[in-house]
C-alpha cells in the first residue's frame, strides 16, 4: 500500500493538516492501509477538521465506490462508502428512485453522509440520512463486519453521525425513495424580514424547502430573502446534465467584499417578482445548486473560511433572530445564509438535528473578527438551547459542545467498546475532547 | 448486435472507469485479473449500471497456462468480442537497476503477456469479422528516459505490436486502438514524486470510449500529451542524453 505525505484540509480550508494519506482501490489494499491506524475519510466536504488527522494517517475511501446490490421492488441499495450521493441520484433517478435525504453537495460520499448523519431540504418530513440506513459494514482487523439496528443497536446508533469513530465504514445498505419522475416544480417567493420567514417556513407544506437569507440586510430588512419550495414531478429530465465550471485559482479578497456582496444580493432578490416565480428544474440542479461551480471554496481566497451552522428549538426563533442580527451587524459574513426548518429526526447520539430552525452562514477566515464572532454566536446558541453542527465546526470549545450534545456520554461508552485504542481519532476529536470524558 | 468485452487488468482504476462506461452502454463484460474476490464487486457494480453480462475470470499474465480458459470463455460469447488491455507494472527504475532480473517481469506485464493473449484472441475477431482491441500503453513508450526506461521500452514494444495487429485485423473487419495516457490519478501514481497534469481516470476512460466509437488508431489522453510528447520526441539525441526529464 502506497502512502503519500500531503497537506490537506476540509472544505473550508481554514484549518489544515499534514499527514499521510492512502487511497485504496481494492479491499485487500484497504485492509493493509488500516493496519497503519487512521480514520477513514471521504471527499472532505465537511468544513472543519472532522476529516483531518494531523501528523498521522488517514484513508481516503473515494475509490471504494462500487454498487453492490439493488432491489428494484423495494428500492434498497447496497454500495461501498466512497460513492458520491450525486452518483446515486444520477444512476437511480431514471429507474424511479433517489436517495431519501441529500445534503447540499452531491460530492458528499455515502460514508460521509452516514458519519455526519446529514440532513437535507426535506428534514422536516424525512428526517436525517441515518434514519434510512438499514445496515453498515465496518472494516475491522478480522474482516468486514455487518452492523444493523437489530444486531447491535448501540454500535449502529454510535455509527450514525459518529464521525467515523466506530471504524472504517466499508459499505452500507440504504432505503431509496420512490420518485414520480426526474423533474421538480420550484416556487421562489420573496420574503421581507425574519419573522415573515419563520412564518413562511412554518406555513410551507412543500416536501422540500430552503430559505436563502441576505446576510447583509439589517434592521427592519433583517432576515429578508427568498424561500424556495420544491415538489417532485413526473416526466423526464429537463435539459442535459450540465458540465460544472471550476474556479481555477484562489480569488482575491475583493471579490467577496461587503459592498460587492450587497449588490449581488440586491440583484438576486430583484429577480424574483412580487408574485413569486415558478420554475421546472432538474433534480440535481435543485439539490446541489453550488456543485455547478466546482471548487467554489476557492472564492474565499487561500485563507479559507469557516461555516457557522446552528439549530435552535422551535420556541427559540426570537433567539435565532438575535443570532442573525449579530451576524449582520458584524459586517463580515458572506452573501448568503441558509435558513431551514428542521424536524425531530436524528439517527445517532451525536446527530445535529432537533425540531426547530437551522441557520448556516460562511465567515471568511482572513477576517480577524471571524473567530471572536463565532465564539459569541456559540454562546448565544447554547443559551437558546440549540447546538452547533460538528461537520461544519472548526472553532467551538469542548465545554459548549459537551453541553449541546446530551447523549455524548452514551456515545463515548460505545466508542470505548468499538475503538478502545483510539485508532480512528481525528483532529476534531482532539480539539473538542469528544472521545475522553472531561 | 451484442458486444462483449474482455477487460484485462480490470481492477485498475482506469479499467474500472472504462468498464463502467461500457456497462452503461449495455455491453457485456468479462473482468479478468488476479484478485477475483474483489473483482466480483466490480462485476456486481457493472451489472447494476446496466451491463448485459458481468463475470470475472482469473488471469495471471505471468502464468499463460490460464489463457486457454479465457479464449474458451470468449469463444462462448455470441456476437462481437472485444478486448481492452489495462495491465502493466512500473517498479521504480532504481530497483530494476539494482536487480536487472526484474526486467523480465516488467516486460511480461506490459508487453509479452497481454500480446500473447491478444494473438490468441485475434483469430476470434477475424472469424467474427468485427471487434475492437484497446491497448493501453503509455507516453513513457515514446522515448527512453533515465527515470523509467525499462517500463518505457516494454510499452514501446507493446505499441509496435498493436500497430502490427491493427494492420492485420483491419483487413478482417476488426480494429485496434492504441491509447497513450499521460499521468493518470491511479494507485500506480499515488504518492509518486514529480507527477504533474494528472488526469482523473474517468476523463481518460471517456477519451478511450470516444476513440473506440470513432475508430481512432492512436490517441494521447488527455490530448495535450500529444504536444508534450511531440516536443520530447523532437529533442535531438545529443541534447536529450544530457537531460533528466
Amino acid at each position: 500500500m502506497q502512502w503519500k505525505t500531503a497537506d490537506y484540509a476540509g472544505w473550508g480550508r481554514a484549518v489544515r493538516a499534514r499527514g499521510t494519506l492512502a487511497r485504496p482501490e481494492r479491499l485487500p489494499a484497504l485492509a493493509a492501509a488500516l493496519t497503519a491506524r487512521g480514520p477513514a475519510i471521504g471527499n472532505r466536504r465537511s468544513y472543519g477538521d472532522a476529516a483531518l488527522n494531523a501528523g498521522g494517517a488517514a484513508i481516503q475511501m473515494t475509490r471504494l465506490d462500487r454498487l453492490l446490490s439493488f432491489d428494484a421492488e423495494t428500492g434498497v441499495i447496497e454500495a461501498e462508502a466512497g460513492i458520491p450521493i450525486a452518483e446515486l441520484l444520477r444512476l437511480f433517478a431514471p429507474r424511479g428512485w433517489m436517495p431519501p435525504v441529500m445534503p447540499g453537495t452531491g460530492f458528499a460520499t455515502l460514508g460521509g453522509c452516514i458519519a455526519c448523519d446529514v440532513h437535507g431540504k426535506n428534514h422536516h418530513g424525512a428526517g436525517s440520512f441515518g434514519q434510512h440506513v438499514l445496515a453498515v459494514t465496518l472494516m475491522t482487523d478480522t474482516g468486514p463486519r455487518a452492523v444493523t439496528p437489530g444486531t447491535d443497536p448501540g454500535l449502529f446508533r454510535a455509527t450514525m453521525g459518529g464521525l467515523g469513530q466506530t471504524g472504517a465504514i466499508l459499505s452500507a445498505r440504504l432505503q431509496l425513495r420512490p420518485i414520480p419522475g426526474q423533474r421538480m416544480r420550484v416556487v421562489e417567493t420573496r420574503i421581507p424580514d425574519f419573522d415573515a420567514f419563520i412564518a413562511a417556513l412554518d406555513a410551507s407544506t412543500a416536501e422540500f424547502a430552503v430559505g436563502w437569507v441576505d446576510a447583509t440586510a439589517r434592521r427592519k430588512r433583517l432576515g429578508r430573502g427568498i424561500l424556495e419550495e420544491g415538489e417532485l414531478l413526473d416526466g423526464s429530465r429537463p435539459g442535459p446534465i450540465r458540465r460544472a465550471k471550476s474556479v481555477p485559482l484562489d480569488a482575491p479578497g475583493l471579490l467577496l467584499s461587503w459592498p460587492v456582496i450587497r449588490l449581488f444580493n440586491r440583484w438576486r432578490l430583484s429577480r424574483i417578482p412580487d408574485s413569486g416565480r415558478k420554475r421546472i428544474r432538474a433534480l440535481d440542479e435543485f439539490f446541489f445548486p453550488l456543485d455547478a461551480l466546482q471548487d467554489w471554496n476557492r472564492l474565499y481566497g487561500k485563507r479559507g473560511f469557516h461555516q457557522f451552522q446552528c439549530v435552535v428549538p422551535q420556541d427559540a426563533a426570537p433567539a435565532l433572530r438575535e443570532i442573525l442580527a449579530a451576524i449582520a451587524k458584524s459586517g463580515i459574513a458572506s452573501p448568503l445564509a441558509v435558513l431551514k426548518r428542521m424536524g425531530p429526526g436524528r439517527a445517532g447520539h451525536l446527530s445535529f438535528p432537533m425540531a426547530g430552525y437551522t441557520l448556516a452562514v460562511d465567515l471568511p477566515a482572513r477576517k480577524t473578527r471571524a473567530a471572536p464572532l463565532y465564539a459569541r454566536l456559540e454562546d448565544m446558541v447554547q443559551a437558546a438551547g440549540g447546538r452547533l453542527y460538528l461537520a461544519k465546526d472548526a472553532l467551538a470549545r469542548p465545554a459548549t459542545i459537551a453541553a449541546m450534545y446530551p447523549e455524548l456520554d452514551d456515545w463515548r461508552a460505545e466508542i470505548a467498546r468499538a475503538d478502545p485504542e483510539g485508532h480512528m481519532t481525528t483532529d476534531l476529536m482532539r480539539r473538542l475532547k469528544l472521545r475522553s470524558a472531561a | 448486435m451484442s458486444e462483449t468485452w474482455l477487460i484485462l487488468g480490470a481492477s485498475s482504476a482506469m479499467a474500472r472507469a472504462f468498464a463502467r462506461k461500457l456497462a452503461e452502454r449495455g455491453d457485456g463484460l468479462i473482468l479478468a485479473g488476479r484478485d477475483t474476490a474483489d473483482l466480483d464487486r466490480d462485476a456486481a457494480d457493472a451489472r447494476l449500471r446496466g451491463a448485459a453480462l458481468a463475470e470475472t475470470i482469473r488471469v495471471d499474465l505471468r502464468d499463460p497456462a490460464g489463457f486457454d480458459a479465457i479464449l474458451a470463455r470468449m469463444t462462448e460469447c455470441e456476437g462481437t468480442v472485444s478486448v481492452a488491455v489495462f495491465t502493466g507494472s512500473m517498479p521504480p527504475q532504481s530497483e530494476i537497476d539494482a536487480d536487472p532480473a526484474l526486467i523480465e517481469g516488467v516486460v511480461i506485464d506490459n508487453f509479452t503477456g497481454p500480446a500473447r493473449l491478444l494473438l490468441m484472441l485475434a483469430p476470434l475477431i477475424e472469424a467474427r469479422g468485427a471487434g475492437t482491441i484497446v491497448g493501453v500503453g503509455s507516453v513513457a513508450g515514446d522515448r527512453g528516459r533515465i527515470g523509467n526506461y525499462v517500463y518505457g521500452a516494454a510499452k514501446a514494444g507493446f505499441a509496435t505490436c498493436l500497430s502490427g495487429l491493427r494492420n492485420r485485423l483491419t483487413r478482417a473487419g476488426g480494429h485496434v486502438v492504441t491509447v497513450k495516457p499521460g499521468f493518470t490519478d491511479t494507485a500506480m501514481t499515488w504518492g509518486v514524486e514529480g507527477m504533474f497534469l494528472v488526469a482523473p481516470p474517468d476523463k481518460v476512460a471517456a477519451d478511450i470510449l470516444k476513440a473506440v466509437e470513432r475508430k481512432r488508431n492512436v490517441i494521447y489522453t488527455p490530448i495535450f500529451w500529444l504536444a508534450i510528447m511531440g516536443v520530447i520526441r523532437a529533442i535531438p539525441e545529443p541534447i536529450f542524453k544530457k537531460l533528466s526529464i
